[in-house]
């Protein structure tokens, strides 16, 4: 790895510059340390920086350069002399300004702030990805697939000998049913929750309460999915779905709704709570005043002032349960069909980009391709979901505010 | 007007005292007992989730914490294992595995005809199946690394079959065990009796946290040790990625930045990132780190990346949160002294701030460590059985994670990998709740209130 040596070297030199420029700094500075426009610090710091960002500069350049194809790894060698040969310089350089007059401080400012701009620009930079790399793939998908197919078609089935039938018809249809189903547990539950605990709790309830609920929160999604696996599934098959003659499945679109609502629970409840505690106390009190019992202040004045922010919070719930994966792999089934019957196995959007992208993947079957179109809808769906719901709540602080 | 007598107008209402609540009163305090029953109902089915949650998840994989091992006298036979005579690993190596079988084997009968057990219609079968597939390797394992062992009578402790193991902890039963082909009531009759003599014993199961994963066989041999250092691997990249880029992208937002369109969009852009579903960053982390950049499959450095692009937002809105916090009159008085802006943030505002951005440096670590579906496309999701080496190289090597783990186990066919998902849950939840307590008590001991 004669690349990462290059930095490791380069670090070193960084060091090394950091001790040189600031005793060249006191040198230079003479009997009074005051003389100089930057403390000797940020002389130092200077050369340092100016050592290692030319190496850091040149490596990632290399290392952009060699993903692409344009060089090969036997140049590693060459590129680590090159490095260094460019962080000796910039020490060389850095240590050369030193001087009393030299504005040390200002340029390592500039430096720093540039650094932190560029942070900032990697969250642009990852929206950019995300949106680039799935455009690309999916548009190769529709030069081998037609995308009326695609969006209208009724039947999914993938084969590996080609000739494959990829709607997304029956993926949307599981996704938002068991979307519903969640929504309908983890709604009307964790916004009662919400209430009971802004509104009515005991602070011993709900010193046990909150925390409980937020150690839900805190649960990963692959655990709630083995409970929907080894425990929710058989129990609703043998209890309900058996006896009702409904199905023999233990993976249901009912599995996988009710565990997926228990997980949006604190979800909700959390939202909710903010946007209930947002409402001004005069609303209350002046109900309250009027002779409303504490229920009919909640359903009659808070409730209704709150409404568009709960309305968002069930939106990003919903883009939250349309964009979960690991309770729908364990919980759903793997069977893409429009049916009714809850007790039946279907499948979701996640499921089928799961399946299509893990084992051996030939990036030039539409099989393989499709997962890159479903990832997009899936992006497309959430999106839309999210920025309509950031707009309505914060729309609505504002309101208050 | 105020001397209007009260009844004018003829008042529709009977009279009523104070004292007695007429019918309307009492439906509305009964539509208030009942909308506060609803709430309660609300938390309490909640709490009974959780609770059934964790309790069928522990008592699930507790089972994976205990294992069943026989302790047995195996000769060596040198003849066998080292056919050349001289002791040397290298050659020695060149015995298979294959060879170890019947050497167990022979030892294992040995042990029962010596105890007197009599089991009527017990197989060779029955007795050689006793034992794990895995144990003839670790005993190969155990002479190519002490070569003087060959030729004597050594004790060892061997693993039980996953069926057999699986029948002291309750999983299997003598009706379950009639209809499967890896075990037979005879074979657990004749495990009972060994147990009674003590040559079979179930004690704690360190193995479980240091072992690799096994394959599909041999669920007994099967642990979490490759999981455990590759989440580990991934943590450490989030960790020196994900924190000064954050925390150097808040600090760029939060202080500096002027208020603009491009700033505009890069608020907008992070809070929708927060909200994106996390295996779109899988789709990423294959299209741009695998794809494009060619890095190898399963490795933790490309696991690393992805749930730092994933845990970047979680981080920048904490930091900003408690950058935010600290209060505009230290930023004035540092100012006010001659400090520059850059001084009075790093100097200043940055410090007073720090336990609040490790406390959600700590949650996003907490968020990366249990997600699973975005290391599905990376490849996570494939066996490994060798562990990685030291970073940084390491970080290439391919390894999977604690959660995918999870996942792989629930798709295997003996449901002995069930309880071993279970036990590996648990070690995850345990090193999730470390680390929120650690992030509580940093809040509770740092945390100022201005």
């Amino acid at each position: 790895m004669p690349m990462s040596w290059a930095l490791f070297i380069a670090a070193v030199l960084a060091a090394a510059g950091y001790l040189v420029g600031r005793g060249r700094a006191f040198s230079v500075a003479g009997p009074d340390v005051r003389d100089l426009h930057s403390r000797p610090v940020y002389h130092g710091a200077g050369v340092a920086l100016l050592t290692l960002t030319p190496a850091v500069a040149v490596l990632v350049v290399a290392a952009g350069l060699r993903m692409t194809g344009i060089l090969t790894a036997e140049a590693g060698t060459l590129v680590g002399v090159f490095a260094i040969a460019a962080s000796l310089a910039g020490l060389g350089w850095g240590v050369s300004r030193i001087g009393v007059g030299f504005k040390a401080r200002n340029t390592v400012e500039a430096i720093v702030l540039g650094l932190l701009i560029l942070c900032s620009t990697i969250a642009i930079l990852t929206t950019a990805g995300i949106v680039l790399s799935m455009l690309f793939e999916t548009g190769s998908f529709f030069r081998k697939y037609s995308w009326t197919d695609f969006f209208f078609g009724t039947e999914w089935t993938p084969r590996f000998q080609g000739n494959s039938r990829l709607g997304l018809l029956p993926l949307l249809w599981g996704t938002l049913y068991i979307s519903l189903i969640a929504l309908l547990v983890a709604v009307p539950i964790g916004l009662f929750a919400a209430i009971y605990m802004s509104e009515y709790a005991t602070r011993r309830v709900r010193a046990i309460a909150k925390p409980a609920i937020e150690v839900l929160a805190g649960i990963p999604t692959i655990v709630y999915g083995l409970f929907a696996l080894i425990t929710v599934g058989p129990m609703l098959r043998d209890y309900f779905a058996q006896p009702l003659g409904l199905g023999n499945s233990g993976s249901s679109v009912l599995t996988a709704g009710l565990v997926m609502g228990i997980m949006l629970i604190p979800f909700v409840s959390s939202l909710s709570d903010d946007i209930i505690n947002a409402v001004p106390q005069s609303l209350r009190d002046g109900a309250l005043g009027l002779g409303s019992t504490p229920s009919e202040t909640i359903r009659q004045v808070v409730l209704p002032a709150a409404l568009p922010g709960i309305v968002g919070a069930v939106l990003l719930a919903a883009s939250r349960a349309i964009g979960e994966t690991m309770i729908v792999v364990l919980g759903a089934g793997a069977a893409a069909r429009m049916s009714l019957n809850p007790f039946e196995a279907m499948t979701t959007i996640t499921v089928k980009i799961v399946s299509q992208l893990t084992g051996d993947n030939d990036f030039a079957a539409p099989e393989t391709l499709v997962a890159f179109a479903l990832g997009l809808t899936l992006f497309v769906i959430t999106l839309g979901l999210n920025i309509v719901a950031l707009y309505i709540v914060r729309k609505y602080r504002e309101q208050y505010e | 007007m105020t001397d209007l007598p009260i009844s004018a107008g003829g008042d529709a209402r009977p009279r009523s005292s104070l004292l007695v609540a007429d019918a309307r009163t009492r439906r509305r305090n009964a539509a208030e007992r009942r909308f506060r029953r609803y709430g309660a109902i609300a938390i309490g089915v909640a709490m009974v989730a959780l609770v059934v949650l964790l309790t069928t998840i522990i008592s699930g994989g507790a089972g994976a914490f205990r294992q069943t091992y026989l302790s047995i006298p195996v000769a060596l036979p040198a003849a066998k294992l080292d056919p050349k005579g001289n002791r040397d690993p290298g050659e020695m190596a060149k015995v298979l595995t294959l060879t170890y079988g019947p050497v167990l084997d022979t030892a294992v009968e040995q042990a029962i005809a010596d105890t007197g057990i009599q089991i009527p219609d017990l197989s060779a079968k029955d007795i050689d199946g006793l034992i794990s597939r895995e144990a003839s390797a670790q005993l190969r394992n155990r002479v190519l690394a002490n070569p003087d062992l060959i030729g004597q009578v050594v004790d060892v402790n061997v693993l039980v079959n996953g069926r057999v193991d699986g029948y002291f902890k309750g999983r299997v039963s003598m009706e379950s065990a009639a209809a499967d082909n890896n075990t037979s009531p005879r074979q657990l009759q004749l495990a009972e009796a060994l147990r009674d003599r003590g040559l079979l014993v179930t004690r704690f199961n360190w193995n479980f946290l240091t072992n690799p994963d096994a394959s599909d066989q041999r669920p007994e041999a099967a642990g979490v040790g490759v999981a455990i250092l590759g989440s580990l691997y991934m943590m450490l990249v989030v960790l020196f990625l994900a924190v000064p880029i954050g925390v150097g992208a808040s600090i760029y937002l939060e202080e500096f930045a002027p208020r603009n369109r491009w700033t505009d969009v890069i608020e907008v852009n992070i809070s929708n990132l927060a909200a994106v579903p996390s295996i779109v960053f899988g789709i990423l982390g294959l299209a741009a780190f695998i794809n494009f950049a060619g890095l190898p499959q399963s490795a933790p450095i490309v696991g690393g990346l992805v749930l730092t692009l994933m845990t970047l937002p979680t981080i920048i809105i904490s930091t900003r949160a408690a950058l935010k916090a600290v209060p505009p009159s230290i930023r004035d008085a540092a100012l006010g002294v001659g400090a520059s802006k850059m001084q009075s943030v790093f100097h200043h505002v940055l410090p007073l701030a720090m336990p609040g951005i490790l406390t959600g440096t700590i949650i996003g670590l907490a968020q990366a460590l249990g997600e699973t579906a975005p290391l599905l496309l990376i490849g996570m999701v494939a066996f490994v059985k060798n562990f990685p080496a030291a970073p940084p190289e390491g970080l290439f090597d391919p390894a999977s994670a604690l959660p995918v783990q999870v996942y792989n186990w629930t798709q295997r066919a003996d449901p002995a990998f069930i309880e071993r998902a279970s036990g590996a849950i648990i070690v995850l939840l345990v090193l999730l709740m470390c680390m929120n307590l650690l992030a509580i008590w940093l809040r509770r001991r740092f945390e100022r209130r201005w």
